[in-house]
């Protein structure tokens, strides 16, 4: 179960199906390859934590100030995390393949915003972690700003899966 | 011959009539407009809800400066490329010369102050199932916004696209302010308003005919992206079997229920529905319910 929920975010996540082809890699870099492993399983940390604050968010998960203080502690040490070796030159998905990451080359363009972009998540998830142990709407109130920081990189900086 | 020729020239009389009666511009009646009592705070929901930020708002605009209206997004179509024009109350470069009868022209018949007929990039197709008083709180809002002097990009269309008077044609055959989906109910009945009018969902999420028409036969079924890249995802229930929980929670975060976020334009909608209430991000996602699977 555990396994099946881990590979269904990390299709979603990366917009790639990750384990399951990595055949496909073959022919890819040893060091690529474990780069779009690191970067992939990090994005499915951020979606499990996440996941809780969302589901207590939405209403289907009771809420519960302990637990969700420890997944939004998670979120923002996670976000503060230095990911300068998950993405090398060379592992877009023009490098590689559509199967293998959605990553766009603009991510390293000189005038690539990712940087900036990283800021904007490390800063909502922060208010998060001040948010999320103090009752419900708190908690709702900052899941928001959390989101658009996502968005803020996925859209420009991934490749639609549509 | 003589008789040949004239009936030749007869017919043509006839036919550029009839053109320029199809083609000519629709406008609101003036008298509805005088009864309304424009109140900005409300216009600042239906500002929300009919997402003008999303292509009106500079490029890469974040935050406040989102309601700074300068224009300047590019939208590349099989018809050439339109460009968003500053919609700010800049007196000179937007619409701070607009009375709420040219804002309602405007959006109701895709009708501009001098008569010319507007592009259907501007939503016009949806925003004329909108009501004149949400039409007359918007313009009270919009208003109240930073004036920008960015000036307009001309649209780059080519022949025949470019000859406007043609656009009475289209609109005549395709567009219409019927509902598309009957639906009962308040809640059904705010969501279909919402989805139908103000938030143009179709637009993007249903496919269009040769002409660039919606085709209403397969409303909201998903869609080639306008800009050939990609597929707008379909909406109708068996495309869509999110809980409505999950769709009021998406429109609201921007999180799938497997905690992925948003892409693409839809991320632009987002930022706008964000600031909806959740009343209504939760009858968008009943309406949605409601919509006819695709057969």
């Amino acid at each position: 179960m555990k396994k099946t929920f881990a590979g269904l975010t990390a299709l979603v996540l990366a917009g790639a199906v990750a384990s399951t082809t990595f055949a496909h890699l073959a022919h890819a870099d040893t060091a690529v390859e474990a780069a779009l492993k690191a970067r992939q399983s990090h994005m499915q940390l951020y979606a499990f934590n996440i996941g809780l604050l969302g589901g207590m968010a939405k209403g289907e998960i009771d809420y519960n100030a302990d637990a969700a203080s420890a997944a939004a502690t998670n979120l923002a040490a996670l976000a503060k995390l230095d990911q300068s070796r998950y993405w090398p030159e060379g592992s877009s998905t023009l490098d590689l393949s559509p199967d293998q990451t959605a990553a766009l080359p603009d991510i390293w363009d000189d005038d690539s915003e990712i940087g900036a972009k990283a800021m904007a998540l490390v800063e909502a998830t922060a208010a998060m972690e001040s948010a999320a142990g103090n009752g419900l709407d708190s908690l709702r109130g900052a899941i928001g700003a959390v989101g658009e920081s996502c968005g803020g990189c996925h859209k420009p900086y991934r490749q639609s899966d549509d | 011959m003589y008789n040949a020729l004239r009936y030749i020239v007869i017919l043509a009389l006839i036919g550029m009539a009839a053109f320029w009666v199809v083609t000519r511009p629709e406008r609101v009646d003036e008298a509805r407009i005088a009864q309304l009592a424009p109140d900005a705070a409300r216009g600042e929901a239906v500002f929300w809800a009919a997402g003008c930020a999303a292509c009106h708002a500079a490029p890469e605009a974040e935050d406040e400066e989102r309601r700074v209206l300068s224009g300047g997004m590019a939208f590349p179509s099989p018809f050439g490329t339109f460009h968003a024009p500053n919609i700010s109350p800049d007196p000179d470069h937007g619409i701070g010369g607009w009375s709420v009868t040219d804002l309602a022209n405007a959006m109701l018949h895709g009708t501009a102050p001098d008569g010319a007929h507007y592009y259907p990039a501007f939503p016009y197709a949806s925003y004329a199932r909108a009501t004149l008083s949400d039409v007359g709180d918007l313009h009270a809002y919009l208003m109240t916004l930073p004036a920008s002097d960015t000036p307009d990009r001309a649209h780059d269309v080519g022949f025949p696209f470019n000859i406007r008077r043609s656009l009475g044609g289209w609109k005549m055959l395709f567009t219409h302010d019927d509902w598309i989906v009957p639906v009962s109910g308040e809640r059904l009945e705010r969501g279909r308003y919402l989805v139908e009018a103000l938030g143009h969902c179709g637009e993007c999420h249903t496919p269009r005919n040769a002409l660039g028409g919606l085709d209403y036969t397969r409303w909201l079924q998903g869609a080639p992206s306008p800009d050939g890249k990609g597929r707008v995802p379909g909406l109708t229930p068996d495309k869509l079997d999110w809980s409505e929980t999950d769709i009021a929670a998406y429109l609201s975060t921007g999180f799938t229920p497997e905690y992925d976020v948003a892409g693409g334009l839809m991320t632009d909608v987002i930022k706008n529905l964000s600031h909806l209430p959740e009343d209504d991000l939760r009858a968008i996602a009943a309406y949605l319910k409601a919509v006819p699977p695709a057969s």
